[in-house]
């Protein structure tokens, strides 16, 4: 509810207007979202006062923070998107300006919303990172005890808690794939060449203090973040970020935040690489047959919904003991990490695909290309650039991936997001500083990573 | 409102995009009951001036006045005016019966009198019995039908028609430019219809005006 509240006015200013810095405000709301769990609970955490930084009210406040991207652009796109001409129609037949909203435009956005609401639901009910951060003790959440149970060894009882959370998530996947099914009704042929420029001083004074108001205030907790990891003692100073090469000289246990920032870029990579090829196949399978396809598609999309702590459990479970014995590996964190990117990867890519129109392969072999030679010089330069983005996708989500991981790591091959909690956990100013600083860096990697990747992506989702 | 109606009238309206003047000081009469046809290549403006009467966009100079009441400053839905799309715009959530009711109820009809009307409409664009179907089982011609019907619904003193039959292939299209014809007059309505068709606009009008 609170995020529909915060989401509702950029909402209606990105479905009604357009402006010059529209895509630019479009990307940063979405940052909150894309920037690792960890980082965004770390950060409303530093921006809090003491009495509140645990409990219901920063864990509530975090997860608005990071889903207004989801109804944003869900709701905020379909409303571009919607045919301007039914509200056009309504008018003439005598409907005023509330009368349409209320009769028109909301039953056409109905789809759109409950897809919104279904996903933020999802993400929300799924989260880890912010809730092993904000919530304190008093209020364990099911997928923190789950993973209690799971890391005291009581894996009868996680396995049973993970069945539970895999059938709701499940629900909630089915009832998120209609709505957004129902979602193309009313669209503009024309897309987005019909909506209007604010007019006249007040309209444009209210677009730009919704857009300064809504970026300014997702901004916030990040700014006290940077502040914060800035702050030695009473001084400020890059002593954290320093201290982060010296391997963690505060601390008496040997945790290389350094090292844990290379396996984070290595698991990356390799993850994003994973995730591009096996997505990017899938999306092609999907598009192009009819039988399973839906299957498939739905199935693909569940490490999405899983929680990543049930998926970590699950692998856990499977490759964690004789005969598969992987925990070894070093390849088992990017493969998980790579499952988890393949839905973001197949909602890039998959539009893209769907877009491309069946006559132009075609044409192309009418003059004489074989069907390869087609895909290679005519569909594949069409559907590079969202390749490109999914691969940035990919590669942000490995790098904030936190609740599978902090199953599988060992302390050799440790994240920075499992370091980022582990120095949090710990007593001493030292400890903080650095995982603030942690987090900066983090937020920063991520934040570059998904930037490049949105500027390459023109479909979004 | 005036006693008597004395129809459409446009004084000097002028539209301008980006610089690029589409209106220039353009006027316009239609005497109440008859049917204008406004005759002129893509890009014309015919449209626009449409659009204009229609209140859905605001001129940078000119007037509107439906039946003596100048209706320039009013915003659309107090202007009395029913539009037909090029293609249809029905609303795609509700079905037949409430896409023609839709203007009633935003009119406050009482629900008694909605039900017959809608019925009463259907019959005139020849598709008795159509109210609970939904509007995507719809062929091209009912589909503009039931726009027609929704249209006339809540009696607009004005009538605009914005190529309505352009979408259409060509047997239908003869045929419905026929009962259209015959069902205008009957109804005496006031109508503005847009086409690039000099045939259609000597078949549907009394007076065709060139952009």
């Amino acid at each position: 509810m609170l995020t529909f509240l915060a989401a509702l006015p950029l909402t209606i200013v990105i479905g009604r207007y357009r402006f010059a810095a529209r895509r630019l405000v479009l990307a940063l709301v979405t940052t909150p979202f894309v920037l690792p769990t960890v980082v965004m609970g770390t950060a409303v955490g530093a921006s809090l006062p003491d009495r509140w930084r645990t409990g219901v009210p920063a864990v509530l406040v975090a997860h608005a923070a990071m889903n207004v991207a989801v109804v944003v652009r869900t709701v905020g796109l379909a409303w571009a998107r919607l045919d301007p001409r039914y509200a056009d129609a309504a008018r003439t037949l005598g409907a005023g300006r509330r009368h349409v909203l209320r009769t028109v435009v909301a039953p056409l956005l109905r789809g759109p919303l409950v897809a919104a609401a279904a996903l933020v639901f999802l993400f929300t009910f799924t989260s880890f990172g912010i809730i092993r951060i904000l919530a304190g003790p008093r209020h364990p959440t099911l997928e923190v005890e789950l993973w209690r149970r799971a890391t005291q060894a009581d894996i009868g009882r996680a396995a049973g808690l993970g069945l539970l959370q895999l059938a709701a998530v499940i629900v909630t996947l089915v009832v998120w794939q209609r709505a957004s099914r129902a979602g193309g009704v009313g669209r503009s042929s024309r897309g987005l060449d019909e909506l209007r420029r604010a007019r006249g001083r007040g309209e444009r004074a209210a677009v730009a203090t919704v857009c300064t108001l809504t970026v300014g205030a997702l901004a916030l907790p990040f700014a006290r973040l940077v502040q914060r990891s800035l702050r030695v003692g009473d001084h400020y100073g890059l002593d954290w970020y320093r201290s982060l090469r010296t391997s963690g000289a505060g601390t008496t246990r040997a945790l290389k935040p350094f090292a844990a920032m290379t396996t984070t870029l290595t698991n990356a990579l390799v993850a994003a690489l994973v995730a591009t090829v096996v997505g990017t196949l899938a999306a092609y399978a999907i598009a192009g047959r009819r039988r399973g396809a839906a299957l498939l598609d739905a199935g693909l999309m569940l490490p999405l919904g899983t929680s990543a702590v049930t998926l970590g459990l699950g692998v856990f479970l499977a490759f964690g003991r004789p005969p598969i014995d992987l925990r070894a590996s070093p390849f088992l964190v990017p493969a998980v990490h790579a499952l988890v990117g393949i839905p973001f990867v197949l909602r890039t890519v998959l539009p893209a695909i769907r877009a491309v129109d069946a006559r132009l392969g075609e044409a192309a072999a009418t003059l004489g290309s074989t069907r390869w030679r087609a895909w290679w010089t005519v569909e594949l330069p069409l559907v590079r650039r969202p390749i490109m983005a999914a691969a940035g996708f990919a590669a942000a989500v490995s790098l904030g991936e936190f609740g599978a991981t902090s199953f599988l790591a060992r302390r050799a091959t440790t994240t920075v997001p499992v370091a980022i909690v582990d120095l949090l956990g710990r007593p001493g100013a030292a400890n903080v500083g650095q995982a603030h600083a942690l987090a900066v860096l983090l937020a920063v990697v991520t934040a570059a990573v998904f930037l490049v990747a949105d500027a390459g992506d023109r479909q979004g989702w | 409102m005036s006693v008597s109606p004395t129809g459409l009238e446009v004084h000097g309206v002028t539209v301008r995009f980006d610089g690029r003047t589409v209106l220039d000081d353009r006027s316009l009469y239609v005497p109440h009951g008859e049917t204008c046809a406004l005759l002129g290549p893509s890009g014309s403006g015919k449209s626009t001036l449409l659009r204009v009467v229609a209140g859905l966009l605001v001129p940078d100079a000119g007037r509107v006045i439906i039946d003596g009441d100048d209706v320039s400053d009013l915003p659309t839905h107090r202007r009395g005016v029913g539009m037909v799309f090029q293609d249809d715009v029905l609303f795609p959530h509700l079905d037949v019966g409430d896409n023609v009711a839709y203007g009633l109820r935003a009119h406050k009809v009482p629900k008694a009198e909605r039900g017959p009307r809608v019925a009463e409409l259907l019959a005139l664009v020849g598709l008795a019995g159509f109210e609970r179907r939904t509007v995507t089982t719809l062929s091209g011609g009912e589909a503009q039908r039931v726009a027609l019907a929704r249209a006339l619904a809540p009696r607009p003193r004005v009538l605009l028609l914005d190529e309505p039959f352009g979408a259409l292939d060509h047997d239908l299209h003869d045929r419905l430019v026929a009962e259209v014809r015959v069902l205008l007059h009957d109804q005496h309505v006031t109508a503005v219809h847009v086409t690039h068709d000099p045939d259609e606009a000597a078949a549907i009008a009394d007076t065709v005006v060139r952009l």
